[in-house]
């Protein structure tokens, strides 16, 4: 891979990393040249509504990743274990194929915390084990996945505080729905994706005078597996005896300012890369919305 | 060599050819590194400034050279540009502007609404006149740049993005300048009425919110004795801490590089769908 793309020589980990949103953004920052700590679940969520990935989803990840010239390290680890992560991180560092700045040991640069699920219904039919996962998952996963990075991070070279000209970018996957408007039915959702939020300002706030950046992306509703499954369309059309994807266009196409139901991975993942270069080397503590306007509305 | 499966490239292109901007404000600063960029993008350009100091505005103007010169960089790059020296509360004058984009240039695609003033006063040293100008450039300026490019954008069909340079005083509220805040919360309040509106459209609006821009309108002593009036004549190196110690990250402003990167990225088709948006540029400041 040439020297000149944006983030040669980089590492990003990115949870989630299996399918949809996170191979997405696993790919795009591989074809910047960053080598990919590929992590997923590779497993069934027990209150999810729709399958989770596979292995075999992960491995296509990460040939993906590979192809585009760059090392990648699949890993299969659950979020909420904060050792395993712990260990997957020193794992796939130690994997990865090249030297780093410091002329051996590999620091990361980048951070997508992009696992999570997706689920809904009105608190009076919410299972207590469905709120409990929700919060487990998309937060305090999310705080999991910082634990296990960041003590590899504060300690790259690329940092000012040793001695570099860089900063690294931590990148936090909250929704538009759920971070940033929070409709009905989705309480335990927009609990733990306004809580990522919170993490975000705080730890901007912490880490930006040692050059770290942290920031969050608020996607409307990507075109992935995460909407596109019968109980999601049956929230949405309860009117329904079995709705399908044509069903909830209209529905979905309404929330937004611009003229279309739902986003592609691409474009999060658009944005993704953006955060991550130094394209944005002071952008710190923001809220990206990538929602074609829902949140503005 | 070992078989391998076609892989597609999944960077999206941030080139903007065949698209023509309006900058405003583009004779240095912010608005000439837009332009120069957006030509170096492949946009074609027509470039705005005032061209002329200003009454009550206590630091110096660019001059008709600065704007010839901010052209011949972008011809340079490959655009090609027209140049209009207008002031943005002239409403005529920005209407001609857009149709210039229009009738020579091939249409209008993409608005940077950059031009903008300040001024440093307590509220209570805050005359009428001095509300006039910071309102009337900054936020009705901002709307005469707008409103002629929308209905030739909606002509168009082909969509397009509207980029509104606010402030990080559009967000926040810091002291010694009410109207210029005023001016910079006003404008993120028009964007996302435009963005709902022009959104079927696929017209795209946006806001960027940088903090301390390194620019001439940072540097000038009347803003240096504010912010050290312990000092008999504070310069540059004197007020590098404080601005500091706005930010989060440890710097006292940015480069207009910085918020080109900025403006760039939403421009073009790789924030295709990000529309109605505050985009903070600012080193942490405003969560801090």
């Amino acid at each position: 891979m040439s020297a000149e793309l944006p983030l040669s020589g980089r590492v990003a980990v990115v949870t989630g990393a299996a399918r949809g949103q996170g191979r997405s953004h696993s790919v795009r920052l591989a074809a910047d040249g960053a080598d990919v700590i590929a992590l997923d679940l590779c497993g069934e969520v027990a209150t999810t509504d729709y399958g989770g990935a596979n292995a075999a989803d992960l491995d296509e990840t990460a040939r993906m990743v590979r192809a585009l010239g760059v090392s990648c390290a699949p890993l299969p680890v659950d979020v909420r274990d904060l050792s395993a992560l712990s260990g997957a991180v020193e794992q796939g560092l130690a994997s990865l194929v090249g030297d780093g700045d410091s002329g051996g040991a590999r620091h990361v640069d980048i951070v997508v915390a992009n696992a999570g699920i997706a689920g809904g219904a009105p608190i009076e039919f919410m299972a207590a084990e469905a709120w409990q996962e929700m919060i487990d998952i998309n937060l305090t996963g999310v705080w999991n996945t910082l634990k296990a990075v960041v003590p590899s991070i504060l300690a790259n070279p690329r940092l000012p505080t040793n001695g570099g000209d860089g900063s690294a970018s931590v990148i936090l996957i909250s929704s538009a729905n759920g971070g940033w408007k929070a409709p009905p039915n989705l309480a335990h959702y927009a609990s733990a994706k306004h809580g990522v939020v919170g993490m975000m300002r705080s730890l901007a706030n912490e880490l930006g005078p040692r050059g770290v950046r942290v920031n969050t992306v608020h996607p409307t509703a990507v075109d992935t597996g995460m909407i596109h499954n019968d109980f999601t369309y049956k929230l949405f059309r309860p009117d329904l005896e079995a709705p399908g994807r044509d069903d909830v266009v209209e529905l979905f196409r309404s929330y937004h300012s611009l003229p279309i139901p739902w986003i592609e991975p691409s474009d999060v993942s658009e944005a993704v890369a953006w955060l991550a270069s130094d394209a944005s080397r002071y952008v710190t503590g923001v809220m990206l919305p990538v929602d074609a306007g829902l949140s503005s509305r | 060599m070992p078989e391998q499966q076609q892989e597609v490239d999944p960077r999206r292109s941030e080139r903007l050819d065949g698209r023509t901007a309006l900058v405003t404000g583009a004779a240095r600063g912010q608005g000439r590194s837009h332009a120069i960029r957006l030509a170096e993008l492949g946009a074609d350009l027509v470039l705005v400034d005032v061209c002329a100091d200003l009454p009550r505005i206590p630091y110096g103007q660019p001059d008709r050279a600065q704007l010839d010169d901010t052209a011949r960089a972008a011809r340079e790059a490959g655009a090609d540009v027209r140049t209009v020296v207008a002031d943005i509360r002239d409403a005529a004058a920005m209407s001609d502007a857009a149709m210039l984009a229009v009738n020579e240039l091939g249409g209008i695609d993409i608005v940077v609404a950059n031009a903008g003033v300040i001024q440093l006063k307590p509220a209570t040293e805050i005359g009428p006149e001095d509300w006039a100008d910071i309102i009337g450039i900054n936020l009705t300026g901002t709307w005469n740049t707008i409103a002629p490019t929308l209905a030739p954008m909606i002509d168009q069909a082909r969509g397009g993005s509207i980029i509104i340079t606010s402030s990080a005083a559009g967000m926040k509220g810091p002291p010694n300048m009410a109207h210029y805040a005023a001016s910079k919360s006003g404008v993120i309040g028009m964007m996302r009425s435009l963005a709902a509106e022009l959104g079927p459209h696929g017209i795209r609006v946006n806001c960027i919110t940088p903090t301390t821009v390194d620019t001439e309108m940072v540097h000038w002593p009347e803003a240096y004795a504010l912010f050290r009036p312990d000092l008999e004549s504070p310069g540059r190196d004197d007020v590098v801490d404080i601005f500091a110690s706005l930010n989060v990250l440890p710097v006292p402003w940015i480069q207009p590089s910085d918020v080109t990167d900025a403006v760039a990225f939403l421009a073009g088709d790789r924030a295709r769908y990000i529309t109605g948006t505050v985009l903070p540029i600012d080193a942490g400041t405003l969560i801090k």
